[in-house]
């Protein structure tokens, strides 16, 4: 994590809880980026009036309830576009989306791709269960191949989507991957989008222990998870495992997972996370990796710099207002043609 | 010489311009409206662009047109059918003759009646040389070859000759008519300032269209339409999706909040989305969505904000955004959105005009979800009813439907410049920071809004959603006792808004044989039909209605003044089961017209007749 830091404010926890019961299931990861947040909002620099929390529908999508700041809970999949008004509307907000694999990818994919292009400076927390959980139990956007689920009793016939392929894909500038019982690190990623220029989204894969339990179990066992988890952090060597002998080299065109000491393979060999390159070849390649035969990637997998929409919207907005003709509406209605009888 | 031929006054008079897409007919009809404005006429104008961008040459699929109706009298429509048509090929004068009155004057450029644009328009035989056209005064002028001769020794390419063609005609109708050239001479100076030669020559051609008009025996009289007997002022020539954006902008200044457009293109609603992003002078951001959803959306969080928040669309787009309107609804935030009707249904015939989307308007949403609906009448009156949209969303915290449609949206007609410091004041109920008695769902006891409390306020922190909200607290609650209570707050609300709308006119007698009730953008042509048949004497009135919903409170009252009632509509009958429903106590006659045209005033006034007659 590069250039991430707390500012001291006089804010706490507190501040941002709301007094409405929290209605998720006991066990539900959604609690854990709940709390997370509660944690990383009074410590942003933000004062607590200036955040807004817009959601869509879903299990996920109850969020701005919980959270005691402003906000909307919109209708499925459409998160992304009223944040989007928000955020034109008030550039001065601090804007964040909670949202789900279905409310993001299926019915809200189109806002999805977009927001992303236009970089608009929003911050978008993903709960991925891969599952629908609201509607009890249906395949998702994210649901493996070959899944039975209430709506796929023969299996899955779709194959998934990647969300950091898309996000990539969709000239994302931030992604970065979180798992819901590591809080320590979803925090840090918090922070992360929060100090990021632009359209940052964190996937958080989310366990739903009633519809889809132990769904990430391959990406975090109770033991040894060192082993399938490389945890990204810029600057430093792409190293991994209990032992920390474990790392990722560029062969070819394609990543593989080298060992330290075998066949020469030295820590100079691995491979360095750069996450602001603007080329995404080696993002695109992080974003995709995932056991047997690799680690999944967390932590920041891009953070590229690029201008935000509304900065450029507001350079446009100023350079109109110092070379315009028009200092009132009614000298446009006078302008041009116009006849006196 | 122009002395010697006879000069006649008209009351008012049609003229229609028709030619390939790229034949400047738009063009021609402006200035030849300017030019008529200058000279104290009013005016209405409508073009008629075909829905491709520019279809093969010389067919009747790229012909497009303009028609304008100038006069001395008040005009409100772009009249019935043409008294003067300029074809500039055979395509425009096939699909235009039955727009022109028997014994009307037929302007054609001979010259490009070749055989195979003869061939290419569908006629079998040559309509200048057979005798097809002996009802019409047929001038066939050779406006090609003219041009060509005119600018004869400038350095000149053959296309800029070409394109100079419709100047010939324009000069032409200027001499016919007895008008100045200076002001299009004026335009072309400022139009063509980079290439003086290009000036000199649309000039000549112009000059030379007027003169070769005079020397010509087909034309043996010309006209006179003199200046208009109008309120004194300054007036523009403005079109409905013009005045609409500039409706908003001047609600946004006059109410202090900033304007946000959220739209996606959609004929004929286009326009208004291109205008407003032009006017980042004023703060106006205007938001190119990736679809109708997402345009809507967008003004809601924007709503949310603090923003005055806009969307426009066309009827399949307000299908779209049904899901959105019902959010809008619940969240009791304030928007405007602008459906420029056309026909329909599905994609329907997209340049065409209609007031099918009524009952979508009013009743097109899940639950009970009752909203605002107003509808302009004019090109000129959309900047008003824009303005008195935002001001009633604002005021009383809740979305309003303005509808227009695609006549009035790309018609045109003369407006009387309004100053912004005169429109009615908007005030909208911004809650105070830090005020300890701000609760989201509080309503003002007599209008029945809640305040709106802008993010970046101290004090006001609140969550509004699609989620049934508790009365008062906002807080998610699904008590059956309060989800009824919401129910009908929500409709009070709405219903009270007819305290703050002026009563419904009656243009006429306040009883009589017939009232002939209509809303939208036919009024135009039923006024003109009414006024008519009071000028014959018949006892008819007529309610054109802009307030839809809530209807103004008068309305059972003047309905029930009236012998017969007749409701004029194009669609198959939607203000009437409408007003069948709200007034069932009377009696209704309906007269609709679905073709993707406006009604012409000789079929309103003899279906008027008809009634009257009692058939």
């Amino acid at each position: 994590m590069s250039d991430i830091s707390e500012t001291k404010t006089d804010l706490t926890k507190q501040d941002f809880v709301s007094d409405q019961m929290v209605k998720w299931c006991a066990g539900c990861g959604a609690h854990s980026i709940l709390s997370s947040l509660e944690n990383v909002f009074p410590k942003i620099g933000v004062k607590k009036e200036d955040y807004v929390v817009v959601s869509g529908i879903g299990c996920s999508s109850r969020f701005p309830y919980y959270m005691n700041t402003y906000g909307i809970h919109g209708i499925h999949g459409r998160a992304a576009a009223i944040a989007t008004g928000v955020k034109i509307s008030n550039p001065k907000l601090s804007v964040w989306v909670a949202t789900g694999d279905g409310d993001s990818m299926a019915i809200g994919g189109n806002h999805f791709i977009h927001i992303l292009r236009r970089n608009l400076d929003i911050k978008i927390i993903m709960f991925n269960n891969k599952i629908y959980g609201l509607t009890k139990g249906q395949y998702s956007p994210t649901t493996p191949f070959g899944s039975i689920t209430k709506s796929s009793p023969q299996g899955t016939i779709e194959e998934p989507f990647n969300p950091g392929e898309l996000v990539i894909g969709s000239q994302g500038t931030f992604f970065a991957r979180a798992i819901d019982n590591n809080p320590k690190l979803m925090t840090e990623l918090m922070f992360a989008a929060a100090k990021h220029k632009g359209t940052a989204l964190i996937e958080v894969l989310e366990n739903c222990v009633i519809f889809n339990d132990k769904v990430h179990a391959v990406v975090s066992p109770k033991e040894n998870k060192e082993d399938v988890q490389l945890i990204l952090k810029h600057g430093e060597p792409m190293i991994f495992g209990k032992n920390r002998d474990k790392g990722l080299i560029l062969k070819g065109t394609k990543l593989v997972v080298a060992t330290l000491g075998q066949n020469g393979c030295t820590e100079k060999d691995i491979l360095v996370h750069d996450e602001n390159e603007p080329d995404p070849g080696i993002h695109l390649m992080l974003a995709r990796i995932a056991p047997p035969y690799y680690p999944i990637a967390l932590g920041v997998i891009r953070a590229a710099k690029y201008p935000t929409y509304e900065d450029l919207l507001l350079q446009q907005i100023s350079n109109a207002k110092e070379t315009s003709k028009y200092k009132c509406v009614d000298d446009l209605l006078n302008s041009g043609n116009t006849f006196e009888i | 010489m122009a002395r010697e031929k006879k000069r006649i006054e008209l009351e008012d008079v049609t003229v229609r311009f028709a030619g390939d897409s790229g034949d400047g007919m738009q063009l021609s009809g402006t200035l030849f409206s300017d030019t008529a404005a200058l000279a104290g006429n009013d005016l209405f104008t409508f073009p008629d662009y075909p829905a491709e961008i520019r279809a093969p040459h010389n067919t009747i699929a790229g012909v497009s047109g303009f028609q304008v109706h100038l006069g001395k009298k008040q005009i409100f429509t772009s009249g019935d059918l043409a008294d003067v048509l300029v074809a500039f090929n055979p395509a425009a004068l096939k699909s235009n003759i039955k727009w022109t009155k028997l014994g009307g004057t037929i302007i054609v450029d001979a010259d490009a009646f070749d055989e195979k644009a003869i061939e290419k328009a569908g006629y079998t035989s040559n309509p200048l040389k057979d005798k097809s056209l002996s009802d019409y005064n047929l001038i066939k002028a050779p406006i090609g070859t003219f041009t060509k001769e005119s600018v004869a020794g400038l350095e000149i390419d053959i296309k800029s000759i070409g394109k100079s063609r419709n100047m010939f005609a324009l000069g032409m109708l200027y001499f016919l008519f007895n008008r100045e050239l200076k002001a299009t001479e004026e335009y072309i100076e400022k139009k063509f300032k980079k290439s003086p030669v290009i000036v000199e020559a649309n000039k000549r051609v112009l000059r030379a269209g007027f003169n070769y008009a005079d020397t010509i025996e087909a034309i043996s009289s010309t006209y006179l339409v003199p200046p208009a007997e109008m309120k004194k002022g300054k007036y523009r020539n403005i079109t409905g999706n013009v005045a609409t954006a500039w409706g908003f902008l001047a609600a946004s200044e006059r109410s202090g909040r900033e304007l946000y457009l959220g739209s996606y293109p959609i004929t004929p609603a286009t326009e208004i989305l291109q205008e407003l992003t032009h006017y980042k002078e004023f703060s106006a951001k205007a938001f190119q969505a990736e679809d109708e959803i997402a345009g809507i959306c967008s003004a809601i969080g924007a709503s949310y904000t603090g923003s005055l928040a806009i969307t426009t669309t066309s009827g399949p787009g307000l299908s779209l955004k049904s899901e959105a309107m019902g959010l809008a609804v619940m969240t009791e935030l304030p928007i405007v959105i602008v459906d420029v009707q056309r026909s329909g249904p599905s994609t329907g015939v997209p340049t065409k005009s209609e007031q099918s989307d009524l009952l979508q308007a009013l009743f097109g949403r899940n639950g009970e979800c009752p909203l605002i609906v107003l509808a302009a009448s004019t090109p000129a009156n959309c900047f008003e009813y824009a303005y008195l949209a935002c001001k009633l969303a604002m005021e009383h915290m809740t979305p309003v439907i303005l509808l227009t449609d695609g006549y009035i949206a790309n018609g045109a007609e003369l407006w009387r410049i309004p100053k912004v410091s005169e429109l009615p004041e908007i005030k909208p109920p911004l809650a105070k920071a830090n005020d300890s008695n701000y609760k989201p769902y509080l309503r003002d006891e007599v209008k029945l809004n809640r305040q709106w409390a802008l993010p970046g306020t101290e004090g006001l922190r609140h969550r509004v959603g699609g989620l049934e909200k508790e009365n008062i607290y906002g807080n998610v609650c699904q008590e059956p006792m309060n989800h009824q209570l919401m129910c009908e707050l929500r409709a009070e609300k709405v219903n009270r808004v007819a305290n703050y709308i002026p009563d419904q006119q009656i243009i006429g007698e306040e009883s009589g044989d017939l009232l002939v009730v209509s809303w939208g953008g036919t009024y135009g042509q039923v006024l003109t039909a009414v006024k008519e048949m009071q000028k014959q004497g018949k006892k008819v009135s007529l309610a054109h209605f802009n307030y839809i919903s809530p209807l103004p409170k008068n309305t059972g009252q003047v309905l029930s003044k009236f012998k017969k009632i007749v409701v004029c509509e194009l669609n198959l009958g939607q203000f009437i089961m409408y007003l069948r429903m709200m007034y069932p106590e009377y009696k209704y006659e309906q007269y609709n017209k679905i073709q993707g045209l406006p009604f012409m005033v000789s079929e309103l006034t003899e279906k008027f007749k008809q009634l009257l007659e009692g058939k």
